[in-house]
């Protein structure tokens, strides 16, 4: 059977495009077809066993209570052992389904937006590199697997950002990224290290059912610092608020690294990380607070942010820290299901927008800018579809996919508190709202005079096309098969929808998309104006809140500043002993020379007198070293 | 049963080699390379089996030899490596190999350069495979000599004079051994009474058993060994001579003190340190985690504001061998083992590192940070290694960095917490610094000036596939290194668990 | 009776004239002088030592004559240097000749 095979080497999912990366980065480099060939079987091959996967989930009744689990011993030492594996439990198939599906997609497109470039085979290498640390890390059986493939995510998405190395802006923006990401990591390490001293286990399976002993024996305080640090992580690599900085900045990268890896896949690893720990997380409640109000800001934030940003790409990136924060939302009020469902979708829709973006910035030679776009419609049909399926599927307009996710976040919120569901409503309004404006100024309104736009090549349409019809039915279809039964933490619940809070959500979407049309559409109301009358805010939301100046000064200034102090400590302090040392050792030596007069009779009298000195001492001092001749 | 006598033989080999060069008349350069190549070749290949041949199940001393020299003091030609000096002696023939092809194009005095490139490599390897503490100080003062002269000769003078480097380097070095070699005779005089003195390192690890060191004797001796071994290892404040050191040293020998001559220190730390003063290092532990952590933070701060290559590395160096103490300084076999695993982990890196800038000088002619750019365009070779090195420097997992810093960040944890998040933040500033230069001298626009440089090609590639293979593959695979490694360690574990109980500075000062 | 301390005591004095004109006499010339000065008093002193202390060994009156022809030999070597500086430097006086000084 397929599936049972794909189970048992389910530790191959990772490991193909591993060796994709190791051949083509080696050798295949310059040959441009071999390597996307390679990369791109290799995905094939991976999206079948993924979803064979899938398959032998449903088929063998394995849940997230009963995961299916290969442990291999990685270093073993007196006092420390550490294991690879593969835990397959409902939500990981899901997310090798969706990794493997989004990046087949983004290297099919690829083929078509990268062609020509002289880096081809590098970015073709860079690509199955991500998609190998990636399944790396959605299979983890344990923490230390997770970090290993966290950070090699985290090379990857390095190696991607840079991939223009020549331009300045490309390699700030992905020092930018390890750096944002690695502050982060140094809180999941730390946490890391709490479990390792704690339970003496980092794996999932077991430290599910050690935690909640120790909870009833010990109280919940240490574990919720402990808690607390791993979700630096996620707050790190998921672009949470303050850690969310390098993401608008990482699609200095191309197009499609920005779809697979910005928006639908790597950035989803802290949502996928505290879902996988949720065991964690759900016992501390303060934790879950943490979480939820972090989703919840940083959502409201970003989509504030969005509203007046010109790039569509900057734009895009906003979303998606937007959407994060509701993934991260959802996990806070206890909702895996919402979180997973939003994520799978999210996937979806947000792929299908970067790629669409995409499309449009190859059809006017990396124009950036939305305001110098206009009136695309009409010459690339297929791409202004598949953006107004994905500006609808975010935008949480039934029947398209965002409309049942949000939905089940919303309502999961609702449950909650209603401050949280307040924010996660004003942030649907808004991020309606400037998803719309990108719409309507990219598509309509009259044609730019120098743009000289064109559709899409056919290697870039198929993508837009299974990403839109998934964009589409993507919500609908799980929704009715119950993909809370499968997708959970706890019991399964089937809330189903609630006819209200759908509504009001739906309303104020349509709301926000028709004041949209009214300001960028028809113009009949002029942003300009509205961003005149509130010159603060405007400036506030134009600038980020100020936060990049802020760690930019954290950096240039503060850690700078200490390592100039300290070199000038190590140059004039620690050295100045040394030399010091040195120079008083010269300056004796000078001194001492002095005494040399030349004058042979004063060596003499010197010689002399040290033996009357010798001489007196032995009579007088210490007769006894004469063998008493002298008494 | 006569046994091959390997460690001889790979001690030997490099002297083989430079009688040989000894007698090529100088103009032959190209022969000159070839047979230290070919040395080096010889003598890795053999070290190479000897990792291979070693038994993780035996554990202990391995592959032992033995020849009484100087009975009457107790000296006697002891050979043999274990767990904790095997990894550490093929570090030095990996790395002599690599220096030896990262010298291939220079053209200054060869005959002379390899000659003493051969005998250095020969003391540093003899530190780590004797069994006689006698012989280990005489194999340390070996290594002195040469590293100056090849500083002063073929070094290069930037912020300081190659002159001032060598012999702050030498300084050091000798200053080093002063008090180590006090400590020394501190300990052969104490351990056992007249006439039945040794310099035996087994048999002076038998003696604070045997209660013939008393806890005062222990605590002073074991200080003159931590400031012998402390400022060879760069501990702070005895780190200066580092980065200036290997600033003006040339590419070879940069490779080699920072690689594995270095890495004499934490070895003496561990084989004399912990194993023959076990409560001095107890009684020390916290002061050494103490500097051991302003040695990490510190070096990584002022390795950022650098603007000379080298002296980045320099200090990054230091900053990683503050983790090797604080491995050290835990005491427990988790920590320990991943400072030995960190020695090793580092000394590749680091070699790597200084390989790949020794390359860009010598096509550049600058190591100056605000010049260089761009790079990836004309050396992407380079690049690649560069990328490796620094990579496994910031704790990348997958490169041999990773699980030797995790380790010892688990053992540090355990016994001091505080410190050892003090230590992990040393984490974030290593990607700072690393990310700098990697942006700073990779990426960015091309730069017409750098067209004529050549990336490398060639036997040039040798210390990068050979370095960078090990990165990989020991990343890949940790248990190759830390089953080693945990071999050597194992037979101190009912040694640590004594020491547990033991009082630390602070249960002593106030009993 | 003339004893031990008697000879001891010419001898004493010998050595501390010849001391005195060592270390103040300004010729080089004179400053030799001296020096065989100081070696007779000590010849003096193993040979009354030997005659004293162990009279049925000899050792005191051969190590005696070993210094003479030391004495002997030094002055030789001393001679020619002195004749070679005259040369030289046109001086024989010791407080001229400090060019080894720092």
């Amino acid at each position: 059977m397929f599936h049972e095979y794909a189970l048992q080497h389910a530790w191959l999912i990772p490991l193909l495009p591993a060796i994709a990366f190791v051949l083509i980065g080696l050798w295949l480099r310059r040959v441009p077809l071999l390597s996307a060939g390679l990369a791109l079987a290799v995905s094939i091959a991976a999206f079948l066993l993924a979803c064979g996967v899938g398959q032998a989930v449903i088929a063998q009744g394995i849940t997230v209570e009963q995961p299916f689990i290969q442990r291999v011993p990685w270093v073993a030492i007196s006092g420390l052992s550490l294991d690879m594996g593969v835990f397959i439990d409902p939500i990981t198939a899901m997310m090798l389904v969706v990794v493997t599906l989004v990046s087949l997609m983004v290297q099919i497109y690829s083929l078509g937006y990268m062609q020509g470039d002289p880096g081809f085979g590098r970015f073709y290498a860079y690509l199955s590199l991500f998609v190998a640390a990636m399944l790396g890390l959605v299979i983890s059986v344990n923490f230390i697997q997770l970090f290993v493939f966290w950070e090699l995510v985290g090379l990857s998405s390095y190696l991607l950002i840079g991939y223009y190395f020549y331009k300045i802006s490309a390699r700030e923006a992905a020092k930018k990224a390890f750096i944002t990401t690695r502050i982060g990591d140094f809180g999941l390490l730390l946490g890391i290290l709490f479990l390792q001293i704690l339970f003496g286990t980092l794996d999932f399976a077991q430290l599910g059912l050690a935690i909640p002993a120790y909870v009833q024996q010990s109280g919940t305080g240490l574990l919720t610092l402990v808690a607390l640090l791993i979700f630096l992580g996620p707050i790190g690599k998921s672009g949470q608020f303050p850690l969310h900085v390098w993401l608008p900045d990482a699609m200095e990268g191309p197009t499609p690294v920005s779809a697979l890896i910005h928006a639908a896949t790597m950035v989803v690893a802290g949502v996928y990380l505290v879902a996988r720990v949720f065991f964690l997380f759900d016992l501390l409640p303060v934790a879950l607070q943490t979480v939820a109000w972090t989703g919840a800001i940083t959502a409201f934030f970003a989509a504030s942010i969005a509203l007046t940003q010109r790039e569509i790409k900057r734009i895009l990136a906003y979303s998606t820290i937007s959407q994060l924060g509701y993934m991260m939302l959802a996990l806070g009020v206890g909702s895996v299901t919402a979180s997973m469902f939003h994520l799978m979708t999210h996937a979806f829709f947000k792929a299908l927008l970067f790629l669409a973006a995409g499309a449009v910035i190859h059809a006017l030679h990396d124009q950036n800018d939305i305001f110098a776009m206009g009136g695309l419609r009409h010459k690339m049909p297929v791409t202004f579809a598949a953006m107004t399926v994905g500006v609808l599927a975010i935008a949480g307009i039934p029947p398209f996919a965002g409309f049942f996710s949000k939905d089940e976040i919303l309502l999961a919120a609702a449950q909650a508190s209603w401050p949280l569901y307040l924010m996660a409503v004003v942030t649907s309004g808004l991020t309606a709202f400037y998803m719309a404006r990108l719409l309507f100024v990219v598509f309509f309104g009259p044609e730019k005079p120098d743009n000289h736009p064109h559709e899409a090549p056919l290697s870039m349409c198929i993508p837009l096309g299974v990403l839109g019809v998934l964009a589409i039915v993507g919500g609908f279809v799980p929704y009715t098969y119950h993909f809370g039964d499968w997708v959970r933490f706890g019991p399964a619940s089937h809330s189903g929808l609630d006819w209200a809070i759908a509504g009001t959500s739906t309303a104020l979407a349509l709301l926000s998309i028709g004041l949209a049309w009214l300001m960028y559409g028809s113009g009949r109301v002029s942003a300009e104006r509205l961003a005149w009358r509130f010159p603060g805010l405007y400036r506030l939301s134009y600038h980020k809140y100020y936060i990049d100046e802020l760690y930019q000064w954290l950096n240039q200034t503060v850690v700078g500043g200490i390592g100039r102090a300290l070199y000038w400590l190590d140059l004039y302090v620690i050295d100045g002993i040394v030399n010091g040392l040195g120079k008083l050792t010269l300056r004796l030596g000078d001194g001492l020379r002095k005494i040399q007069t030349g004058q042979v009779q004063q060596y003499g009298l010197v010689l002399f007198g040290a033996i009357l000195l010798v001489a007196a001492w032995l009579v007088w001092i210490e007769p006894a070293l004469m063998g008493g001749v002298l008494s | 049963m006569t046994v091959f006598p390997f460690l001889t033989a790979i001690l030997f080999t490099p002297i083989f080699g430079m009688l040989v060069l000894a007698c090529l008349p100088r103009e032959a350069e190209r022969m000159i390379k070839l047979i230290a190549a070919v040395t080096m070749s010889v003598a890795f290949g053999l070290t190479a089996y000897l990792y291979w041949a070693y038994d993780f199940a035996r554990s202990g001393l391995q592959f032992t030899e033995s020849i009484p020299w100087i009975p009457e003091l107790g000296v006697s030609y002891a050979l043999g490596v274990d767990g904790i000096s095997l990894p550490l002696l093929f570090l030095t023939m990996l790395i002599g190999l690599a220096a030896v092809f990262a010298s291939w194009k220079l053209d200054k005095r060869p005959k002379e350069f390899f000659m003493l490139l051969l005998i250095l490599l020969t003391g540093v390897a003899g530190t780590f495979v004797t069994r006689d503490l006698f012989i280990f100080l005489l194999f340390y003062e070996l290594v002195v000599i040469p590293i100056y002269i090849m500083v002063i000769i073929w070094g290069s003078t930037k912020r300081v004079s190659k002159e001032y480097a060598g012999m702050k380097l030498t300084i050091y070095l000798l200053l080093g051994s002063a008090f180590m070699l006090v400590g020394v005779l501190a300990l052969y005089l104490n351990a056992y009474p007249p006439g039945s003195r040794t310099f035996s390192m087994e048999a002076l690890a038998q003696a604070h058993q045997l209660g013939h060191f008393s806890e005062e004797f222990q605590i002073f001796a074991f200080l003159l060994l931590l400031l012998g071994f402390g400022s060879l290892l760069s501990m702070w404040p005895f780190h200066s001579w580092s980065p200036d050191g290997y600033a003006g040293a040339p590419t070879a020998v940069s490779m080699i003190h920072a690689g594995v001559l270095k890495k004499i220190g934490g070895y003496g730390l561990i084989r004399l340190g912990l194993l023959v003063l076990p409560l001095g290092a107890k009684f020390w532990a916290p002061v050494i985690v103490g500097l051991a952590v302003v040695n990490v933070l510190y070096a990584a701060l002022v390795a950022l504001v650098q603007k000379d290559l080298k002296y980045v590395i320099g200090y990054s160096s230091v900053s990683h061998m503050g983790y090797v103490l604080i491995g050290f300084a835990a005491l427990n076999s988790v920590s320990i083992n991943g400072a030995i695993a960190n020695m090793f982990a580092h000394g590749v890196m680091s070699a790597l590192f200084f390989a790949m800038i020794g390359h860009v000088y010598d096509k550049t002619h600058t190591r100056h940070i605000p010049d260089l750019g761009g790079l990836a365009h004309q050396m992407p070779r380079v690049a690649t290694g560069f990328m490796l090195a620094g990579m496994a420097s910031l704790g990348l997992p997958g490169l041999i960095g990773f699980i030797p810093e995790f380790t010892i960040f688990v053992g540090a944890f355990r016994a001091y917490p505080w410190q050892a998040i003090l230590a992990i933040l040393g984490i974030v500033f290593t990607a700072l610094y690393i990310l700098r230069i990697l942006a700073n001298v990779l990426f960015g626009p091309r730069r017409p000036e750098f067209d004529h440089c050549a990336d490398a090609r060639g036997l040039e590639l040798v210390p990068l596939v050979l370095l960078g293979s090990v990165l990989v593959v020991f990343g890949i695979f940790p248990q190759l290194l830390m089953g080693m490694v945990n071999s050597g360690v194992e037979p101190m574990l009912p040694l640590l668990a004594k020491l547990h109980q033991a009082p630390s500075m602070l249960g002593g000062l106030l009993k | 009776m003339i004893g031990l301390v008697h000879y001891l005591t010419v001898g004493t004095l010998l050595f501390v004239i010849g001391l005195y004109g060592l270390l103040t006499k300004r010729n080089i010339v004179a400053v030799l002088m001296c020096i065989e000065l100081m070696l007779n008093a000590v010849n003096i002193n193993l040979i009354a030592f030997s005659r004293f202390i162990t009279p049925e060994l000899a050792t005191g009156q051969v190590f005696s004559l070993f210094t003479i022809t030391v004495a002997a030999c030094e002055v030789t070597v001393g001679l020619a240097l002195v004749f070679r500086v005259y040369h030289d430097r046109d001086t024989v006086l010791a407080d001229r000749l400090n060019w080894l000084r720092w």
